[in-house]
């Protein structure tokens, strides 16, 4: 059942007719586990990957090194809580090595990013330190590329 | 100067492919989708890309021994112990070749004497009737049967069989059929090749992508081994095309003339493609698995879609192509592929450019992204409807 998670990670548009014909099972089957996947959380959402670049929109994100005091009882959980509960957190991890928390978030502006660091993310109480790495170019994100290689255009065809 | 009178009359008795037409449209075309090309879309994985990049940089960039260098070949031979049961020594039993083609071609020749018949069991890739030819042999096609599943059938060979009879070609799993021989049927063939000196050229190029059945090479087959020349290479299983690299494997006596032969008109394999098969044997079994598996589930969609579309399609069970029948929809092999081509823009291969038994049929490969094969669908349903 695992390879119908495989599959959805590569492509989540895949429709449950064609999952079944790769896996050589019911459309139904597919259907049901895919729903109870949802149910249990187990598939937490569906999006696009975006080249915002190409959409020719700009961006900036930032991958943000946090320090904190872990809290009696909490550890690092509350406030990673407190940090995530901004719209503009893209993604929360807890690290191993220098430092404690793996924020990144992304902005319309390189100020706006700063603004947020500055003011929002530093003043949470337990937040000892950051630094902030401004990204400057996604080559892969999610196994996929940003620039496509270039096809081969003349070749030898019948093999 | 008139040239055709000056080149040799065995090439120029030659026929062209006759789907190169096919090609010329398509490469003028925007948005067409290729179900044509019989080659993995995979890049090469990285690791074994870097491998050849490493032997550059290091300065390998010598001739090998011409048998290609020994590391590769104790690896080939740890290779097909380990994945097919085989045995072979390196020293003497293995020659590394510029792609399965070579070998095919060198084994032809080292084999064939002016006269001798080779058998060769079609719709099956298209190299090897010319290649007798240009040796000076015969071929003999045996038409297989899709109601057999495409494989060759002890009658049929025996009917083929006549005191000329030199060489059998055993192209499995079949390009362009998808049909494979599994032990049984390779065993079904004993009783008519005990007895006689009969040779087996066995193309085992696609021995890697069978899908719910191991292989099982004649090689394996105690009563035919003595007789065997198996053929493989690097290109299908480890997406490798481009790097040239294959390798033929046999009794020493023929190896040695294989070898000869390889010196003379070769020299030996491209050295960077070489470190970078090493790299591939040693690393790369789960690269095979990862694709094995890709393959076989845009197998199954594949052949699920076409039946849908009321096609007659027989299940293939390896390499990476499906041979639908196109006989229900009235238009011979050549029509359907031209038209299919000019009204949706997806190319796919007549199968009569496989030989006796591909008319009625067309080959598709599978071996593009699943969004390709989606919609080449889209458009094969919606072509079929048109008509």
């Amino acid at each position: 059942m695992k390879e119908i998670l495989k599959l959805l990670e590569q492509n989540s548009r895949y429709t449950a007719a064609e999952i079944a014909a790769m896996l050589g099972m019911e459309e139904k089957a597919v259907e049901a586990a895919i729903a109870k996947y949802e149910q249990d959380k187990v598939i937490l959402g569906y999006q696009a990957l975006v080249d915002w670049d190409r959409a020719g929109e700009e961006f900036v994100t930032a991958l943000i090194e946090v320090k904190v005091t872990p809290q009696l009882g909490d550890g690092f959980d509350r406030i990673a809580e407190r940090i995530y509960q901004y719209e503009e957190v893209e993604s929360v991890y807890l690290m191993s090595g220098a430092f404690d928390l793996t924020v990144i978030i992304s902005g319309r502006t390189l100020k706006e990013v700063a603004q947020f660091v500055a003011s929002k993310l530093s003043t949470i109480e337990g937040v000892t330190g950051t630094a902030t790495h401004f990204i400057l170019k996604k080559y892969k994100e999610k196994h996929c590329l940003f620039e496509k290689r270039e096809e081969q255009t003349e070749r030898m065809l019948f093999v | 100067m008139d040239y055709n009178s000056i080149m040799s009359s065995k090439i120029q008795g030659i026929a062209p492919s006759g789907i190169r037409k096919f090609f010329d449209i398509l490469n003028e075309m925007e948005d067409a989708i290729s179900l044509g090309v019989g080659e993995p879309d995979f890049i090469t994985p990285w690791h074994i890309r870097n491998a050849g990049i490493y032997s550059l940089e290091k300065g390998h960039t010598k001739y090998t021994s011409n048998a290609g260098m020994l590391t590769l070949r104790k690896e080939i031979s740890a290779y097909l112990k380990r994945r097919f049961n085989l045995e072979y020594d390196p020293m003497g039993q293995i020659l590394v070749t510029v792609g399965g083609s070579e070998a095919i071609d060198i084994t032809i020749r080292v084999l064939v004497n002016p006269g001798d018949e080779v058998i060769i069991p079609v719709p099956s890739f298209v190299c090897y009737g010319p290649l007798v030819t240009m040796a000076g042999g015969t071929p003999v096609y045996i038409q297989t049967k899709r109601e057999n599943e495409f494989r060759l059938t002890p009658d049929e060979l025996r009917d083929a069989i006549t005191p000329r009879t030199k060489l059998l070609v055993l192209p499995y799993p079949c390009n362009p059929t998808g049909g494979i021989m599994e032990r049984r049927d390779l065993e079904a063939l004993v009783p008519v090749l005990e007895g006689t000196n009969i040779m087996i050229l066995s193309d085992e190029i696609y021995a890697e992508l069978t899908y719910g059945v191991k292989h099982t090479s004649p090689a394996n087959i105690e009563a035919l081994h003595e007789r065997t020349i198996v053929v493989n290479g690097f290109s299908k299983c480890y997406a490798m095309t481009g790097w040239r690299l294959g390798y033929v494997c046999g009794p020493k006596p023929v190896i040695a003339q294989l070898t000869k032969l390889h010196q003379f008109a070769i020299m030996c394999a491209p050295t960077m493609s070489q470190y970078a098969a090493i790299e591939a044997l040693k690393e790369g079994d789960g690269d095979i698995e990862m694709m094995n598996k890709e393959y076989n589930r845009r197998r199954k969609y594949l052949v699920a879609e076409l039946r849908k579309m009321g096609l007659d399609c027989f299940e293939p069970r390896g390499a990476f192509y499906v041979f639908p029948s196109i006989k229900s929809t009235g238009l011979s092999s050549d029509e359907f592929c031209e038209r299919l081509l000019l009204s949706e823009k997806v190319a796919v291969i007549p199968g009569n450019a496989f030989g006796q038994g591909g008319e009625g049929f067309v080959r598709m490969c599978y071996a593009a992204s699943f969004e390709n094969l989606r919609e080449a669908l889209k458009r094969i349903d919606r072509f079929i409807k048109s008509l």
